[in-house]
């Protein structure tokens, strides 16, 4: 029977995906997570199998298709079973696509083009040591100097913030408030700019970083559209953000789930399959349907996105209920495979700790509610 | 030069066969299929010739029912510029498929027959050296490195005591082994271009080829259920264990 969103060819590249992670990178993902970061080999490895370029247009080396394989995308490196792999080797997916949307021809070239090859990382730099989701007060300045800006300030909970050679940076250029923030890509290699590693609760391969900018100068050419027009890239992009968000919570619940489910029918208890029991079988149940029900809310939002619609309230609600829901399977997950999933090791062990950022990052539960309320006119 | 490169629909490596229970086979329903993974190697090593310059045509063909056009999209996405489908639901034995793809290597012309050594599902490894023997040109099997040199190949063999390396005239039929390449990872866009790319379908009687079956199953069993271990203690309680089962 036809699905009414997943073709032949989004199969046939699952199968791929499949292929390289069981390759590439289930044998060294407990090395990276030890290691607090991903070898740089890696975004090559990943560009030769054509996972980086997914989503982007193809006059900067990227494959312009709909939102699901992006959804194929991350159901597959989620089954590595962390959280962190996906945070970084796929951090151009934040970074990136203000360039590749807004930018110019050059800076395609210059700052898309190399990223989607695996040859550079990019990152995205908004929040700030002084606010979070409060885009619009951001204190970072950029001030003009002839050719050049000269940014001081500080971003923190930079995602590749370590690796980063591509650093698309909001700025203050302008005035108070949203009307004032300019996007610039700040490259990793700019005089004064050092860089702090920030070490976490889960998401331990993916190199989170503060960055301190203290007089870097950036070319002018360096800005991403129009100056003090920054504002609404950035909201652009959180959409697809949110979308992604939403695919991860829901792609490590499925994870759980399956791991649960095969655990419980090996594990032996009392004599019988741990499975055996109804309060075990009620509880798979349990969480495959709200598995069910976040995967149908993802495939309709992310059809939405495709008919280049931006439902933002949508958006909002399903990143909130796809990421509560993750906290409750993986919780469960946790019950059904006892001090097993306690060990670390576990692939439920390590989804469990990283439920939290995805209830945080990328704009809060609490901020996304209040977003979505102002969107529906409360 | 034109390459003929053969792939079969077979079931994926990773699933665990199962018996089907009168013992006529092993069960197919629902179970996931992908490409004979030597042939794969074959269509890898193929793109590899073209891309230095030694090959400039690839057909891909198979011979089997109508989902293995699958198999097709596969070898087309890889890199075969078209691809051939000798449609036949039933089932179809190595002499077989080895007249209707002689016939098809002769018809086309092509100066070099890539095949995997053997399907992973019979490990019959007949066909390619069939291929040769009906049209009598040069064989070598198993190849671990292909070189093409104008109207030679030379072809490096693993054997038990080292290497060998023979030279062919072409045409030839190369059967490839595990360690000649890697198989690339199938990009998204040429999953996509492969769909544009012209698969043509005929019937065995246009290659002027019978189906034949010159052998027949009998039976299909699993492979006897391991037994139970046990834990022994010491090395004297493993010593004697073996010794009570006459192993040592």
């Amino acid at each position: 029977m036809k699905h009414p969103f997943y073709t032949e060819d989004h199969e046939a590249f699952r199968q791929q995906l499949r292929r390289f992670v069981e390759k590439e990178i289930a044998p060294n993902i407990d090395k990276w997570e030890a290691a607090e970061e991903l070898p740089r080999e890696l975004h090559r490895k990943a560009a030769e199998a054509g996972l980086l370029q997914i989503g982007f247009p193809e006059a900067c080396g990227g494959a312009e298709v709909d939102p699901f394989y992006g959804i194929v995308v991350t159901e597959e490196l989620a089954r590595a079973g962390s959280g962190g792999l996906i945070a970084s080797l796929m951090s151009h997916g934040i970074g990136t696509p203000p360039v590749a949307h807004v930018g110019n021809a050059e800076q395609k070239e210059r700052f898309v083009r190399p990223v989607l090859a695996g040859e550079k990382i990019a990152a995205l730099a908004i929040t700030e040591p002084g606010g979070g989701s409060d885009v619009a007060n951001i204190r970072t300045r950029a001030v003009r100097d002839g050719d050049h800006y000269v940014v001081n300030g500080s971003k923190t909970f930079i995602t590749s913030g370590m690796r980063a050679d591509f650093i698309t940076t909001a700025v203050r250029t302008g005035g108070d408030g949203m009307g004032g923030v300019s996007l610039l890509v700040i490259e990793g290699n700019t005089p004064g700019l050092t860089r702090s590693p920030l070490h976490k609760m889960g998401w331990w391969c993916s190199d989170t970083a503060t960055l301190y900018f203290d007089n870097c100068r950036v070319p002018v050419a360096n800005r991403i559209g129009p100056e003090n027009a920054g504002f609404m890239a950035i909201m652009m992009n959180f959409n697809n953000e949110r979308l992604m968000l939403a695919a991860q919570a829901w792609a490590f619940a499925q994870v759980c789930y399956e791991e649960s489910l095969a655990y419980a029918r090996e594990r032996q208890t009392f004599g019988k399959p741990l499975i055996r029991n109804q309060v075990i079988r009620h509880k798979l149940v349990d969480m495959r349907t709200r598995n069910e029900a976040v995967k149908a809310n993802l495939d309709m939002a992310a059809w939405r996105i495709g008919q280049k619609q931006f439902p933002v309230a949508e958006l909002s609600m399903l990143k909130n209920f796809a990421t509560t829901s993750l906290e409750w399977v993986a919780n469960e997950a946790m019950q059904i495979f006892g001090g097993a999933g306690y060990l670390r090791g576990a692939k439920v062990e390590r989804i469990y700790r990283e439920t939290k950022v995805l209830t945080i990052g990328g704009g809060s539960l609490e901020i996304m509610k209040d977003l979505a309320a102002k969107q529906m006119g409360y | 030069m034109k390459v003929l490169v053969s792939v079969k629909r077979v079931v994926d490596y990773n699933v665990r066969i199962q018996v089907k229970s009168d013992g006529s086979g092993v069960v197919t329903d629902g179970v996931k299929f992908s490409m004979n993974p030597f042939d794969e190697i074959a269509m890898e090593e193929a793109v590899r010739l073209r891309e230095k310059g030694k090959v400039t045509e690839i057909v891909a063909v198979t011979i089997g029912g109508a989902k293995n056009e699958e198999t097709l999209r596969s070898a087309l996405a890889f890199g075969a510029d078209r691809a051939i489908h000798i449609k036949e639901e039933g089932e179809v034995q190595p002499l077989t498929a080895a007249k209707a793809f002689a016939a098809v290597l002769k018809k086309e012309g092509a100066q070099l027959f890539l095949c995997g050594k053997q399907a992973i599902d019979d490990d019959a490894n007949q066909t390619g050296q069939m291929v040769a023997s009906l049209l009598d040109i040069a064989q070598a099997t198993f190849a671990s490195k292909v070189e093409v040199d104008g109207s030679k190949a030379q072809i490096t063999r693993e054997i038990d005591a080292g290497l060998e390396t023979l030279e062919v005239d072409l045409p030839a039929v190369v059967s490839v082994d595990l360690r000649l390449n890697e198989p690339r990872y199938l990009k998204l866009p040429d999953i996509m271009k492969a769909k544009k790319k012209p698969i043509e379908t005929i019937g065995l009687g246009d290659v002027g080829v019978a189906v034949e079956a010159g052998t027949k199953t009998v039976k299909v069993a699993p492979p006897p259920a391991r037994a139970k271990g046990v834990m022994v203690k010491t090395v004297d309680e493993l010593v004697s264990a073996l010794k009570a089962k006459g192993l040592v």
